[in-house]
């Protein structure tokens, strides 16, 4: 008995020793001010390692053959995460917090371009390492932009599109209350009007955000306090909700991700459908497409033109731990030159963020829908930049989910959406 | 390993240790020396075990005294949060959230902080359902599956198939299944919302947990219908006793140890439960489990999380410590001489 007492106190002993120790690292890497190390990579030169998520459209090996074939003594290595975002989000978060020297230059989702960088993980793009980005949509740059210092480099994005049935509307409305107008000609052919995305996941922000920003309102200011008080976000949530009380929105909308409302309005079960380029393709070759012929796209409608799309695609940012930073800011702007942003378009069907491609005659045949793309990307809106994106989406997701189902009203949903994003940046 | 272990083992326990000791040793002096000897011996697991075992709790019950980094206004970068005290818990436990100016506020619908207590009835709601369908159809399952006719092996080897997938190709089977335009909808000609409401959304959770797990329930029941022998219900049959007093005198007296332990298992687990809520309804509609809570959490701020893990364990451990002492007690007690009396029956 005297014995095992000895033995337990040995045990408590070496595990506080090592939660110490835990503690020790921990503090360390909290407080990184991002400067001193940082500095010394600013002028290097060597091979490097670009990290992105699974490559399924084969885009990125091409690109790095090119470059490594002009380059034999700055080598890129391209390491590959998988094909889910919020597993690419932990392995870049688990590398940056090891100061992983050889995560050199990472591709990152819009939304965590303000948390990485508040971090201090990511390289500011300015001085020495600046980039031009004057040929860019001000809107793609945004999103790259923290505290007014440009911490990424856009190099791919998205924006919602309206399909709609030409076959039943001939020309597509230009306003909210016009496609509004329209749902008689839905309730005719007994098919449902509108639909985005309204299941509570990321989806819904995008759909929520869409709505408050097309009616003239805003979701955070630049300082990232929310500003979900005003009568335009007010009216833009209430469009929605009103929409799905009365019908126009079918009532499973809200179990609707993207694929299940791409699915409904393949099928022919939709008049409109607000999603992403993506589903261009599919709807026009899809064997269960329905609507092969039959569909067109249009600009999302807004208050009196074109709707405020919310902001998709990647950024490219250069690690603080980077030891090759003259490399990495080469290869950078290498990813993000016009022949690179060419070959995403007609290789991954990926959005360009250059203006100039929109209007490219040989990619417009390839994807007609691109001139469509440019007007929302060009009256797109950002996601809420900020460092506690996870909490505001969150916020967003539940109240908005909420005001649909009728559970509060619209004023309740606001306030509480605004209550909520508050204590995210409070904490 | 166990080669090398056994002679070790006999050397300890035999009354005369000479190798390991000098003559003329005191009694006393041989027994701190055999201790010592023990202590040197098993030191290397412990050590192991505190690195695999006890570090991972010790720092997550430190980083849930710490706060989680906040951002400075003037530089826009994050800073550590600094010693937190227990507001870490009493933000879980009392629902309780940053205002804007830095007070203490209840915490708004839309943070993870207002959902605590909801997710924490929905955890045990899940549990107390799940388990006990599970038990009732596993136990049914067993009984049939204990008999002897043909085609048995096939049978035993089909009821396991749900639990040989993956739980997230389950889930993911069960949403194509309950999806609007799915094929739960269409064989009843129905229109539910499955994932797009409470009551739905809940069913069509505890609907794929039971049919995944039930058959793990089964296999452990009929491990321990296996070790009651035939004789006692021969001898239930020759004294007149009727198949339903054969069933409550004889069956389960005699298979709730196996029960129990399958039970105590099951409620651990479903107190766990994870992945099938979050891949079938993400959390949506009050499915949010504990565990689902502190994966969100862990996205927004790792020192909250971890104090809400620490909550999450203190729970079970509570759960699992009253099932032993208060059930799995008895059913150890009774264990014992019931399976003498089976011994001597034979």
């Amino acid at each position: 008995m005297r014995k095992t007492r000895t033995l337990s106190s040995v045990a408590v002993l070496g595990v506080l020793a090592l939660s110490l120790a835990a503690c020790g690292g921990g503090s360390g890497t909290t407080s990184n001010s991002g400067g001193g190390d940082a500095a010394n990579g600013l002028d290097g030169r060597g091979p490097i390692t670009y990290v992105q998520g699974k490559d399924n459209s084969n885009v990125v090996t091409p690109l790095l053959e090119k470059w490594n074939a002009a380059h034999p003594n700055e080598k890129v290595t391209f390491k590959e995460q998988t094909d889910q975002a919020d597993q690419q989000h932990d392995d870049l978060v688990q590398n940056f917090q090891a100061k992983n020297a050889s995560y050199d230059v990472v591709d990152v989702d819009v939304v965590w371009t303000a948390e990485f960088a508040a971090k201090g993980w990511l390289q500011p793009l300015k001085d020495k390492m600046a980039i031009d980005t004057s040929a860019m949509l001000p809107a793609t740059v945004k999103t790259g932009t923290y505290n007014n210092t440009l911490f990424a480099a856009p190099q791919t994005s998205d924006g919602g599109l309206l399909y709609y049935r030409k076959d039943l509307v001939p020309t597509p409305p230009k306003t909210w209350d016009e496609m509004m107008g329209m749902c008689s000609i839905a309730k005719q052919n007994n098919i449902g009007c509108y639909s985005g995305q309204y299941f509570k996941y990321e989806g819904l922000t995008v759909n929520a955000a869409e709505a408050i920003n097309t009616a003239g309102g805003t979701v955070v200011d630049d300082a990232g306090k929310p500003t979900l008080g005003t009568p335009e976000a007010k009216a833009g949530l209430q469009n929605l909700v009103d929409a799905y009380k009365n019908g126009n929105i079918p009532a499973e909308g809200i179990t609707f991700k993207e694929e299940e409302s791409r699915t409904a309005f393949e099928s022919g079960k939709l008049l409109f459908l607000r999603n992403w380029p993506y589903v261009y393709n599919l709807a026009a070759t899809d064997g269960a497409s329905a609507v092969k012929d039959t569909f067109g796209v249009a600009p999302l409608p807004g208050k009196d033109g074109p709707g405020a799309s919310s902001l998709g695609g990647h950024n490219l940012a250069v690690s603080v731990y980077s030891k090759n930073k003259a490399t990495a800011l080469d290869f950078l702007k290498f990813m993000t030159s016009e022949e690179s942003e060419k070959f995403y378009v007609t290789q991954g069907s990926l959005a360009p963020v250059l203006k100039s491609l929109y209007d490219d005659p040989a990619l417009v045949a390839k994807l007609p829908y691109l001139p469509v793309l440019k007007t929302s990307i060009e009256n797109a809106v950002a996601r809420p930049v900020t460092p506690f994106y996870p909490a505001v989406t969150k916020a967003i997701q539940d109240n908005a989910y909420a005001a649909l189902k009728g559970e509060k009203t619209v004023d309740v949903a606001l306030s509480d959406m605004d209550k909520a994003i508050s204590s995210a940046g409070a904490q | 390993m166990s080669t090398q272990a056994k002679p070790l083992a006999a050397e300890t326990i035999s009354p005369t240790p000479e190798r390991h000791l000098p003559k003329g040793e005191s009694a006393d002096r041989k027994a701190v020396t055999q201790g010592r000897w023990a202590a040197t011996l098993i030191i290397p697991s412990l050590i192991v075990l505190a690195i695999v075992v006890g570090y991972p709790i010790v720092s997550a019950i430190v980083m849930s005294f710490q706060n989680d980094s906040g951002l400075d206004p003037a530089t826009g970068l994050f800073v550590a949060g600094g010693f937190a005290g227990i507001t870490n818990y009493t933000h879980w436990l009392l629902q309780q959230c940053t205002g804007a100016g830095g007070a203490a506020v209840a915490c708004a619908p839309g943070t993870l902080g207002a959902q605590f207590w909801n997710a924490t009835v929905t955890t045990f709601f899940f549990t107390i359902v799940t388990v006990l369908l599970e038990t009732i159809i596993g136990f049914w399952m067993a009984i049939i599956m204990a008999r002897a006719f043909r085609g048995r092996g096939l049978l035993r080897a089909a009821v396991l198939v749900p639990w040989a997938i993956p739980t997230a190709v389950t889930a993911k089977l069960w949403g194509f299944i309950f999806a609007f335009q799915g094929i739960a909808n269409s064989l009843f000609g129905a229109s539910i919302l499955w994932t797009g409401s409470e009551w739905p959304a809940k069913w069509a959770v505890v609907i794929a947990d039971v049919w995944k797990t039930t058959p793990f329930m089964a296999l452990l029941i009929l491990a321990g219908l296996q070790l009651i022998p035939d004789t006692v219900y021969e001898a239930a049959k020759v004294d007149g006793a009727s198949t339903y007093q054969r069933f409550r005198m004889i069956t389960l007296p005699l298979v709730k140890p196996a029960l129990m332990v399958a039970v105590l298992f099951r409620v651990m687990d479903a107190l766990r439960m994870f992945d099938l809520p979050f891949i079938l309804t993400q959390g949506a509609n009050n499915t949010t489990t504990l565990s689902i809570l502190v994966i969100q959490q862990i996205r927004q701020g790792f020192n909250s999380a971890a104090a809400l893990s620490t909550i999450t364990f203190i729970i079970i451990f509570l759960v699992a410590f009253i099932f032993v002492r208060f059930l799995g007690a008895n059913a150890v007690d009774s264990g014992e001489p019931t399976t003498r009396k089976a011994k001597a029956a034979k």
